[in-house]
């Protein structure tokens, strides 16, 4: 058997139905093999990082394990953006990139890069298989270590050689050996019990529950011990959609732009009981001042999380939802108490707010809720970086795990587009929205013609604030509006000290994002005021194809609820520059 | 407190798993006081010697991090286990310029090994604990250590 039908092989007994890739020297015979394979599709996409997050959107929208299939040297280089993307938020991807023949390796061949170097730091496992013998067990292992215990991205490097080598008696393996991987799932009975006790005595328990619910598909197990003890929860941004938004007992998220009720619940709490989520500092704050009087519980597939960053007394080591079901069954119902009550009444009494006046431009909050109001019941969300993406996560009312696609802990502007694309190939029936800034829109804005050609409807909101709104929303507050270089209109005449929209602004702003839609085969829509909101949402979605909804917002509009960093998370600023503490 | 602690691994002989193994330190931003890696009673599995100045807490958390690593099958903390004989092995090279008789009566107390004896200087070498190794070598520094070098600690477990 060839290399090349090993590796194709490999791929559908893993569950493969769709690669993303883009082909190049050292992986035309790969390419050639699927040119005569009927069965797996393959998108060309246009940029080799838009493949990864694309894989990567198809992961994180179904737990399945997303591929991507690059070439060497500079396609390699390529996806290292998307790579490390997916190893911060522990996402299950294997990338596949050819190498330069053996023969060649470390010599500075034509498009030789270090790939298994380059990707070490930025994933949970590399490999380069430089000998044919290996590819079958690799490709065994790989998807296995991607999936499996805290999921990760694999990479897997193959010289050209190997993929036109040959070899007989083939047989694909039907198990790993992996003396140093095996992942713990089962929680330790003793401190399950110990966190059991705690909870029935405690008398202020608070969830913090993050991406491990979802990555562990935990959210029946904790709605069912929440709703039994009436113990309140807080979502990171990676759980958001693991509980319904509208849940009683659920507080919003926490952190810098976290909920006034959540950031207060959690430096109030005496029991703080984190499940797949792990103290990043967006969430904690200064971390010396957080959860001062909390007795800390932690449950967590990867041991390693545990007392990195704060000090835990209750460790359990395991997967969230067979942990909270072991924990389920020690607990008994608890009443809802002053602490709880207490609680939901600081919940009710800071709802978000914004400003909007009829014909006027939209607020960008008032145009994620109208997508909210008006998306399917199960559509699914996949954010950019930047002020869209902490209105998203803050006025979307998420409803199901795996529907709330954002790039959380790498932050990577680009992601949005393209993970809703895999998002879309993944899920044909559902409607795919992509909201993404006019800045990062444009970092991977070629994705546009990959969705028109291969029908692929990604309806893409961008919200148009013709800033890089984040960054200028920090400049504005701590660096007395010396907006460097965030406006996204000025020009090389335009004043070098501006300090915000004024009379002698350029007049055109670029690109025509309806032009640069249709351009693309993609069709385009605008909003100028809040009143073409709803009727370019109802277009679009109406409409079969990919869509560009450009939504002109207000320009200088902030995101509050914010902790400013270094802060304890209950200094928060809530818009009006007040402190409420 | 940081400390010195060494960290004895069982790791699978793959390409690349010292690279991960240092990679991972130095991504951590610890430094690494000494390294051995060397074939194990398996030739598929290698023992790893690995020695840090650190605290306890960061110990904890690099000890984690580097059972994650795919290769690596076990990483244990020895410094303050008794369980394990711990030796290392040094070479060094003495300054005999003065008080030769007074070396020379050091180097029989302590029962390090003469290598070379020239006119100005002599070379020894030397297998014990690392307290033994500490001592003898505070005890040769009066006399002008012109040259050393050290093998790093290695242990077996003794039970
Ligand atoms: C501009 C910007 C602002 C942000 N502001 C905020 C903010 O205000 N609030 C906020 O919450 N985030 C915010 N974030 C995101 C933040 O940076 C982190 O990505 C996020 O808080 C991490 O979420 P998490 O703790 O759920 O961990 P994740 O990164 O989702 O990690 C999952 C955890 O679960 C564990 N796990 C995985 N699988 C399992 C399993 N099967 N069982 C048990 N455990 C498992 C993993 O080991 C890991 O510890 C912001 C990001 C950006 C870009
Ligand atoms: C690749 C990359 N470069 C830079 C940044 C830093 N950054 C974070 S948010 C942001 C602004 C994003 O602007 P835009 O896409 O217009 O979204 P908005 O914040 O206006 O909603 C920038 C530059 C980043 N996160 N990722």
């Amino acid at each position: 058997m060839k290399g090349s039908d090993i590796i194709l092989e490999a791929l559908k007994k893993e569950g493969v139905s769709t690669i993303f890739g883009y082909p190049g020297g050292v992986v035309i015979p790969l390419f050639d093999a699927l040119y005569h394979d009927r069965e797996l599709r393959v998108i060309l996409n246009r940029h080799e990082q838009a493949a990864v997050h694309a894989a990567d959107g198809f992961a994180r929208s179904t737990g399945k394990v997303g591929v991507a299939l690059v070439t060497s040297g500079p396609g390699a280089t390529n996806t290292i953006t998307g790579i490390a993307t997916a190893k911060l938020d522990s996402v299950p991807i294997v990338v596949i990139s050819g190498q330069v023949k053996n023969d060649f390796i470390g010599t500075d061949g034509f498009q030789e890069v270090d790939m298994s170097g380059l990707t070490r730091p930025v994933c949970k496992h590399s490999y380069l298989v430089s000998d044919i013998r290996d590819l079958g067990r690799v490709f065994k292992e790989a998807f296995y270590i991607a999936q499996s215990g805290r999921p990760g991205p694999v990479s897997i490097d193959i010289p050209t050689d190997v993929i036109t080598a040959s070899m007989r008696n083939y047989q694909y393996p039907d198990k790993v050996e992996l003396p140093g991987y095996k992942p713990t799932i089962a929680g330790n009975p003793r401190q399950i019990k110990k966190l059991a006790h705690e909870i029935q005595n405690a008398e202020k328990p608070l969830f913090y529950t993050g991406g491990g619910i979802v990555a562990s598909g935990a959210e029946k197990e904790l709605l069912e011990i929440v709703e039994l003890t009436n113990i309140p929860f807080v979502s990171t941004l990676m759980g958001l959609g693991s509980a319904p938004a509208d849940h009683p007992l659920f507080l919003g998220m926490p952190g810098m732009h976290g909920r006034y009720a959540a950031n207060h619940a959690m430096m109030q709490c005496d029991l703080l009981i984190a499940v797949g989520a792990r103290f990043d500092d967006r969430v904690t704050g200064d971390i010396s001042r957080f959860a001062p009087n909390a007795l800390i519980a932690h449950i967590d597939i990867d041991p390693a999380e545990i007392g990195k960053n704060v000090h835990t007394e209750i460790p359990v080591v395991g997967d969230a939802k067979h942990v909270l079901s072991s924990l389920k069954l020690l607990l008994k119902h608890r009443e809802s108490n002053g602490w709880c009550k207490a609680v939901l009444k600081w919940k009710e009494e800071t709802p978000l707010a914004y400003r909007q006046k009829e014909n006027e431009v939209s607020a960008p909050q008032y145009v994620i809720e109208s997508i909210s109001r008006l998306a399917d019941e199960d559509a699914v969300i996949a954010t950019d970086v930047g002020q869209h993406q902490m209105f998203a996560a803050l006025y979307y009312k998420h409803r199901k795990p795996r529907s709330f696609l954002s790039s959380g802990g790498l932050g990577t502007m680009g992601f949005g587009l393209p993970a809703a694309m895999g998002a879309a190939v993944a899920n044909p029936e559902k409607q795919i929205i992509a909201i993404c800034g006019d800045g990062g829109f444009q970092m991977n804005i070629q994705e546009l013609t990959t969705c028109a050609l291969n029908n692929i409807p990604v309806k893409a909101a961008v919200l148009n604030n013709e800033y890089l709104g984040m960054v200028r929303q920090w400049q504005d507050i701590f660096w007395n509006k010396h907006y460097s270089k965030v406006c996204l209109r000025q020009r090389s005449d335009c004043p070098p000290n501006c300090k915000g929209p004024n009379s002698q602004c350029p007049e055109k702003y670029f690109p025509d994002f309806v032009k640069v839609a249709e351009a693309n085969g993609v069709k385009g829509l605008r909003a100028e005021t809040k009143e073409q909101v709803e009727s370019v949402l109802k277009e679009s979605f109406a409409h079969p194809g990919p869509v560009v909804m450009e939504f002109l917002v207000r320009k200088e509009e902030n995101v509050y609820p914010m902790v400013p960093a270094g802060k304890a998370i209950d200094e928060i600023l809530m818009g009006d520059e007040r402190v409420l503490i | 407190m940081k400390e010195k602690h060494t960290i004895r691994m069982k790791v699978v002989n793959t390409v690349g798993v010292m690279a991960r193994i240092t990679g991972l330190i130095s991504q951590r931003g610890y430094n690494i006081d000494n390294i051995i890696a060397s074939p194990s009673e398996d030739p598929n599995i290698y023992t790893v010697h690995l020695v840090l100045t650190e605290t306890e807490e960061k110990i904890e958390q690099i000890s984690k991090q580097l059972n994650k690593l795919v290769d690596v099958i076990k990483v244990t903390d020895i410094s303050h286990n008794k369980n394990y004989i711990v030796r290392e092995f040094i070479m060094v090279k003495i300054s005999s310029n003065k008080n030769r008789s007074d070396l020379l009566q050091l180097i029989e107390l302590f029962e390090a090994k003469m290598l070379d004896l020239a006119a100005h200087y002599l070379v020894v070498s030397m297998t014990g604990s690392p307290r033994k190794i500490r001592r003898f070598l505070e005890a040769v520094h009066p006399f002008g250590i012109m040259e050393l070098d050290r093998s790093g600690e290695f242990a077996v477990k003794d039970v």
